[in-house]
C-alpha cells in the first residue's frame, strides 16, 4: 500500500523504479531506546524483536521514507517520517512515504500499541536520519577534497565554505558505498524546521477521494468473500449446521466449519452472497457451560470487593492502622460495563495459501504477533508467511488481536482460494475482545484535616491493571497507600481497550478526589499541587509520573480554563492524570439546558514533551476527549445468557456531532523526549465531565455509563 | 442474475446482480469502487453515504433494484481533481484521524452544503449528526464544513 505525499500518482511510480539506486539505511532500535523505557507487560508479549528504519534517496533528490509502524489513526505514518526527515535535512515536499511491510530481520516492534510508536522510535529514528545525512556529507566531502565539519547542510544540499552546493540525489551512488558512521550528532531541537510544524497527514488525499487503502478495500486477483457464523453466546459450542439453503443462494461457491468445528464460513463470490449465504445457514449450538449474564458479573464483582482475598500490588506505610486512627473515613464504589471497540472498518483479513506460501494482507495492530499465531496454527514455518499492513479504519486495542487473521487463515487454508474474510458489525460487535467490566472500591482515611490513607481495590472481569498502574499518582503522595487486585474468570473475551485499565479507573479515582476534597472542605487544586509537593525528589523508581510535570499541566489548565472565572451557570469539574508517559489535565465546561446538563466545552493540557506534528497532535487528544467523554456517557454494553444484548447501532450509542463540545487542547513547550498521544487524552475526559455535572446537578456519578444514572435523576435524560 | 445498467459518476456502469444487491456491494464489489464504506449495514453510521440524484443517501439500504435510474455520484466521483470545496476543507483542516468514515462524511457534508450553503453552526451540527466518527474527529469536521461553506461562496 504504497502512498504518495502529493500525490502525482505518474511521478511517484517513476520515483519508485528510481530507488533502486538508492540507499538503505537502517539501524536497531532496539538497543537505540533508552534504559528507562519501560513497555507495558501485556504489551512486552505480543512481540519485540529487531527493527530497522528506512530511508531510499532517489537520484533525482527526492526521498522515500518507509514508516515501520502499523497505522490506525494515531498518525504515525505520518509523525515517524517526520522524525526521520528532520534529521536527514530534507524538505518535507521532497518526501513520501510508504507503509513498511512486516519485517522481522529489520524492524522492531512492529507494533501499534500503547501509545509507545513515538516514544520507542524517537532516538533511533533521528539516528537514522541524521546517520543518513552525515554519509551524505562524507561523500560530498570526498568529492570536494574538504573535511566533512567544513561542510553544512540544508534541506537536502550540501554546501561547502567556497559555497558550492551538492544534492543529495548527485551524492547518493557515493554515499552508498561509505562506511556507516557511528555516533552521528543530533540536531538541536531549537533547529528543528519539521518536528513541531504542522504537516497534514501523508494519506489525505488517497482518504478525501476514496482511493483504496483500508483492509476492506484490498483485492486480489480470484479472490472470493467470506462470511462467517460464530458461536451466538459465549459458553456455546455448535452441535450441528444445515448448508443446505445457504447453497441455494446465487454466488454462494462454498460452506466450511472451521475454528475446532465451532465456526462456520459461508463463501461467496462478493460481499453481498456471503452475507446472505450466512443468514441462511442454519445451526444448532449447545451450551457447554452456564451462560454467564452482566447481572452476575455485577454480583461477582461485589463480592470480590467484599472479600479479602487480593494481591497487593503496591503498598506503602500501614494503611490498616491510619484507617483504625482516622478521624473520618471516605469510601466509595464505581462501576463500569463491558465495551467493545466498534472500529468503524469492521473486522476483516485478506488470506492466500497455497503449498509455497502464505499471504495475508490487513488492517493488524500487531502483524509479528500474528504471523506467529499463523505459523502455529497452519504448522508452517514463519519465513513462508507475509503479512502485510493496510491502513486501519480504526484500532483502539481490538487490533492487537489478530484473531481474524488466524480465521482467515485457515479458511484460506482450506479452501486455497485467495479469500477476504469480513466482519459484518453484528459479528464485529458480537465476537468481540472486549474492555472488561471493573469494579473500584476506593476509600481515604482523614485525620487532622490530611489525608493520610489511601486504599484502593479493584475487581475486575478476567484481568487486571498492569505495568506500573498500581504507581501512578496519588502513590508516592500519600504515606500509607495501598493497591490491590483480583478477578473474576469469564468466558466473555476481554482484553486491552484504548487506554486499558485508566480509561475507567482515572475517572474513579478523579472522581473520589473531587468528592473528597469537597468533604474536607480543601481547594481541589491547590490540594493535587500540595499532594504533589511531596512526591518530588523522590527515589522510588516505580514512580514513573513526574510531579513537576503533573504540577505544569495542572496549571496550564487552570490558566486556559478560566478555573474559577466562568460565568454564571456555567460549572467546571477538573481532573489531572498520568498515563501512557503523557501528563494531562482537563476541565469541563458544563451548562444545564432544559433541565439536563450538556458538556459544553473541554480545556486539556498536554505534557508529551516535544510536539512532533502539532496538528496530529491536536487531533489526538481531541478525538480521544471526544471518545473519553462518549463512552463514558453512553457506552454500555451487556450480556444476556453469555450473548451480547447489542449488535449495532440502532441500540447501540456512540457520541455524535450534536452531543459533542469544543476542545481545546495546549501542549507545554518543553525539549523533552516525545511521548504518546493516541490514548492519554482519553482518561480523564469521564472524571473531568463527572465532577463538572456534580456540581451543575449535585448528583454525584459512580456508574458508567452516565446516561443512565442521570436518567434516575427526576427520570431526566440527557442528550 | 439479471443486468443492470447504473449511471454511476456520469458514466454508464453495467452490472450483474442479484435485486437485493444493496448499491453498497455493488459499488464495492461489482464496480471496484471501494471509497463508500461498509460500517454498519443498517443506515446507522453514515460510512456509505453518497448522492442519489444529488441527495446524500445510504447505499447500504437502497437495493440496485431502486436505483436503475438515478444518477449516482460517490466520494469518486465527487470532484474530477479531489477539489470539490469540501475535499479542500478538508484537507486544509486535516481532518482524518483513522480516515475510514470520511468519504461518508464528505458526502454527507458537500450535498447538505449545495442545499444549504450558508449554514449556522446548529444546521452544521444537525446535518452532521448521522455520522458516526468513532475517531472523533467531529470539532475538526464542523470546522471544516464551515470553511467549506466559505469557500463555496
Amino acid at each position: 500500500m504504497a502512498s504518495s505525499k502529493t500525490i502525482d500518482r505518474r511521478s511517484f511510480i517513476k520515483l519508485s523504479s528510481l530507488t533502486g539506486g538508492g540507499i538503505l539505511i537502517g539501524f536497531n532500535l532496539f538497543t537505540a531506546c533508552k534504559s528507562d523505557a519501560k513497555p507495558p507487560e501485556d504489551l512486552a508479549n505480543l512481540n519485540f524483536k529487531d527493527f530497522n528504519a528506512f530511508i531510499k534517496i532517489a537520484e533525482n533528490g527526492k526521498v522515500t521514507i518507509i514508516s515501520p509502524n502499523p497505522e490506525i489513526g494515531q498518525g504515525v505514518k505520518t509523525s515517524m517520517p517526520m522524525i526521520i526527515a528532520e534529521e536527514l535535512d530534507v524538505a518535507w515536499d521532497d518526501v513520501f512515504v510508504e507503509q513498511g511491510p512486516l519485517d522481522t530481520e529489520n524492524f522492531t516492534r512492529q507494533v501499534a500499541g500503547g501509545s509507545q510508536s513515538i516514544r520507542f522510535g524517537w532516538d533511533s529514528l533521528r539516528e537514522t536520519g541524521a546517520t543518513a545525512r552525515q554519509m551524505l556529507v562524507n561523500a560530498a566531502a570526498a568529492k570536494w577534497g574538504v573535511d566533512p565539519s567544513e561542510c553544512s547542510v540544508s534541506e537536502g544540499v550540501v554546501i561547502n565554505a567556497a559555497g558550492d552546493q551538492l544534492g543529495y540525489g548527485e551524492l547518493v551512488t557515493d554515499a552508498a558505498q561509505l562506511e556507516v558512521p557511528e555516533g552521528v550528532t543530533l540536531k538541536d531541537p531549537d533547529d528543528y524546521k519539521i518536528i513541531g510544524t504542522s504537516r497534514v497527514n501523508v494519506d489525505i488525499d488517497e482518504i478525501i477521494t476514496g482511493k483504496p487503502l483500508f483492509g476492506l478495500d484490498y483485492k486480489a486477483d480470484g479472490m472470493v468473500y467470506a462470511c462467517a457464523v460464530r458461536p451466538p453466546a459465549f459458553g456455546q459450542t455448535l452441535e450441528s449446521y444445515d448448508d443446505t439453503e445457504a447453497r441455494k443462494v446465487n454466488g454462494v461457491i462454498d460452506v466450511v466449519a472451521y475454528g475446532e468445528g465451532n465456526k462456520v464460513a459461508v463463501i461467496a463470490e462478493n460481499t453481498w452472497a456471503a452475507i446472505k449465504g450466512k443468514k441462511a445457514l442454519k445451526t444448532t449450538w449447545s451450551d457447554d457451560s452456564e451462560l454467564e449474564s452482566s447481572e452476575l458479573h455485577d454480583q461477582e464483582l461485589g463480592k470480590i470487593l467484599e472479600g479479602d482475598d487480593f494481591e497487593v500490588r503496591r503498598e506503602d506505610g500501614d494503611v490498616e492502622k491510619a484507617f483504625k486512627e482516622a478521624d473520618q473515613v471516605v469510601e466509595r464504589v464505581y462501576s463500569s460495563p463491558f465495551l467493545p471497540h466498534n472500529c468503524m472498518e469492521p473486522m476483516n483479513f485478506f488470506g492466500h495459501v497455497t503449498d509455497e506460501k502464505v499471504t495475508l494482507v490487513g488492517p493488524i495492530q500487531t502483524p509479528a504477533g500474528t504471523q506467529a499465531g499463523v505459523a502455529e496454527l497452519l504448522g508452517r514455518p514463519k519465513e513462508e508467511i507475509t503479512i502485510d499492513m493496510t491502513r486501519m479504519g480504526g484500532g483502539f486495542g481490538r487490533r492487537l488481536y489478530g484473531d481474524f487473521a488466524l480465521e482467515v487463515a485457515e479458511i484460506a487454508d482450506k479452501i486455497r482460494k485467495p479469500v477476504k474474510l469480513v466482519y459484518t458489525r453484528e459479528d464485529d460487535m458480537t465476537a468481540g475482545i472486549y474492555r472488561m467490566a471493573i469494579k473500584y472500591k476506593i476509600a481515604a482515611a482523614i485525620k487532622d484535616g490530611k489525608i493520610t490513607g489511601y486504599h484502593l481495590k479493584e475487581a475486575a472481569v478476567n484481568s487486571n491493571m498492569y505495568g506500573l498502574i498500581p504507581h501512578f499518582f496519588p502513590a508516592g503522595a500519600i504515606d500509607n497507600y495501598k493497591v490491590e487486585t483480583a478477578n473474576y474468570k469469564s468466558k466473555i473475551t476481554t482484553g486491552a481497550w484504548r487506554a486499558p485499565y485508566t480509561n475507567f479507573l482515572a475517572f474513579a479515582e478523579q472522581s473520589f478526589f473531587d468528592e473528597l476534597f469537597e468533604i474536607m472542605g480543601v481547594d481541589p487544586i491547590q490540594t493535587r499541587l500540595d499532594l504533589l509537593e511531596k512526591v518530588k525528589g523522590t527515589t522510588d523508581e516505580n514512580i514513573e509520573y513526574s510531579p513537576e510535570r503533573l504540577q505544569g499541566v495542572i496549571k496550564l489548565a487552570v490558566e486556559k480554563s478560566g478555573w474559577g472565572k466562568q460565568p454564571e451557570g456555567v460549572y467546571q469539574g477538573f481532573v489531572a492524570y498520568y498515563c501512557h508517559n503523557t501528563h494531562v489535565a482537563e476541565v469541563a465546561d458544563v451548562v444545564m439546558e432544559n433541565g439536563n446538563p450538556v458538556v459544553k466545552k473541554v480545556t486539556c493540557a498536554v505534557d508529551c514533551g516535544i510536539v512532533i506534528n502539532p496538528t496530529g497532535a491536536e487531533n489526538q487528544i481531541v478525538g480521544g476527549v471526544i471518545d473519553g467523554i462518549g463512552h463514558a456517557m453512553y457506552g454500555d454494553f451487556s450480556f444476556d445468557k453469555g450473548k451480547p444484548r447489542d449488535s449495532n447501532y440502532a441500540t447501540y450509542r456512540l457520541i455524535r456531532m450534536q452531543e459533542t463540545p469544543k476542545v481545546e487542547a495546549h501542549f507545554v513547550q518543553n525539549k523533552l523526549s516525545p511521548t504518546g498521544l493516541g490514548e492519554p487524552g482519553l482518561p480523564p475526559a469521564g472524571g473531568a465531565i463527572a465532577n463538572a455535572i456534580k456540581k451543575a446537578t449535585g448528583m454525584r456519578l459512580t456508574k458508567q455509563p452516565f446516561i443512565l444514572q442521570l436518567a434516575e435523576r427526576e427520570n431526566k435524560v440527557i442528550g | 442474475m439479471p443486468t443492470y445498467t447504473l449511471n454511476v459518476n456520469g458514466n454508464a456502469l453495467s452490472v450483474e446482480a442479484d435485486s437485493d444487491t444493496p448499491v453498497l456491494w455493488v459499488l464495492r464489489d461489482h464496480a471496484n469502487l471501494v471509497g463508500t464504506k461498509f460500517g454498519c449495514g443498517i443506515g446507522q453510521c453514515g460510512a456509505c453515504t453518497i448522492h442519489l440524484d444529488g441527495a446524500a443517501t445510504r447505499s447500504c439500504l437502497l437495493t440496485v433494484d431502486q436505483v436503475k435510474d438515478a444518477r449516482i455520484t460517490t466520494i469518486e466521483g465527487l470532484s474530477e481533481h479531489g477539489d470539490h470545496p469540501v475535499q479542500q476543507a478538508w484537507k486544509e483542516v486535516d481532518v482524518p484521524q483513522c480516515g475510514y468514515c470520511q468519504a461518508g462524511q464528505i458526502m454527507t457534508a458537500s450535498a447538505f452544503l449545495s442545499e444549504n450553503p450558508n449554514p449556522s453552526e446548529e444546521e452544521i451540527r444537525s446535518a452532521m449528526h448521522g455520522n458516526i466518527c468513532r475517531c472523533a474527529a467531529y470539532n475538526r469536521i464542523e470546522k471544516a464544513v464551515k470553511l467549506a461553506a466559505g469557500k463555496s461562496k
